[in-house]
């Protein structure tokens, strides 16, 4: 960390605590799969990014690191649109069952 | 001449860490790590999307708990960061206390994992099957959440050590690395749960 002012940190607690009380909200109304998806998803994005770049100091250190840190999220999201064809090629949903051992209850 | 041979095989400062070569160190290892949740995750959402009797998660698992437990989390990443700028400002009393609240926080969140698990386990969730549909939600659910619990432990251990050494005050204005360095794990982990608790919980 180079020699910054001390960001505010209750503020950064104040606005995770905020995302995460609409978070729930938005899980309980009654929403599209889509709407929620994209809403949640943003939502827990930003509260990533918050701890990132003010607990993680990643605001404050050099723009490479920066660059370094987002990687895995594009390698991931590669990964994703990857997966993507090959789930669409699924022609009726199927329930995957693992095979069933004797269940003990 | 020799004093310049030294100083251009071992480069005194690192070039994005100017300060720690420890800190670079955990930062390519968070990267390292990030790229496994990322995976755990992303097989996640293949598995759900290619199944047709997926079961809400909301139903079977219960969000209160867990936005609770996301609560703790945050809190515990404010109590770390007060601990390390306590440090930074040769303050051994806040050092103990923020740091110790950090484990405590840690420890809760453990022990409410140990609880949750155990009540689904319970009402029939297990990694081969469970009474409300598709069989991998048990099995993708255990993994993620178990990964990432094992990753909290860790970090409880971790910080132990750090409070234990730094109890006497080795830990100060010119010397709080290891406290940072530690921080930015116990951040990694606050921030792996906010995707955690969205993706297996919410979604």
């Amino acid at each position: 960390m180079a020699e910054h002012r001390e960001p505010n940190y209750m503020g950064v607690w104040f606005w995770l605590l905020v995302l995460t009380i609409a978070e729930i909200v938005v899980a309980i109304l009654p929403l599209t799969t889509l709407a929620k998806g994209i809403l949640l998803v943003g939502m827990a994005l930003s509260k990533a990014s918050l701890v990132a770049l003010y607990f993680m100091h990643l605001k404050f250190e050099r723009v490479t690191l920066g660059v370094i840190a987002l990687t895995p999220l594009l390698i991931c999201a590669f990964l994703v649109f990857m997966l993507l064809p090959d789930l669409g090629a699924v022609e009726h949903r199927t329930s995957v069952q693992a095979p069933q051992v004797e269940q003990h209850r | 001449m020799s004093e310049t041979a030294t100083a251009r095989l071992e480069p005194f400062e690192s070039p994005l860490t100017p300060e720690s070569w420890g800190k670079l160190g955990m930062w390519i290892f968070l990267v390292g790590d990030a790229m496994t949740f990322g995976t755990l995750l992303a097989a996640y959402g293949a598995v759900r999307f290619a199944s047709a009797d997926w079961p809400h998660p909301a139903d079977v698992l219960g969000i209160n708990m867990t936005a609770f437990m996301t609560f703790l989390l945050i809190c515990s990443s404010v109590t770390m960061v007060k601990g390390l700028s306590a440090a930074r400002h040769d303050d051994l009393a806040g050092f103990r206390r923020f740091i110790g609240l950090t484990i405590l926080g840690g420890a809760i969140f453990l022990g409410l994992q140990a609880y949750e698990w155990t009540h689904l386990i319970h009402s029939g969730l297990t990694l081969s099957g469970n009474p409300w549909g598709a069989s991998l939600f048990g099995t993708t659910f255990f993994i993620i959440t178990g990964f990432h619990g094992m990753h909290v432990l860790g970090g409880v251990g971790y910080l132990l050590c750090i409070l234990a050494l730094g109890w006497n005050g080795k830990f100060n204005g010119h010397n709080y690395h290891p406290v940072e360095i530690a921080g930015l794990y116990w951040h990694f982990v606050d921030l792996v749960w906010i995707m955690v608790f969205t993706f297996v919980y919410l979604l």
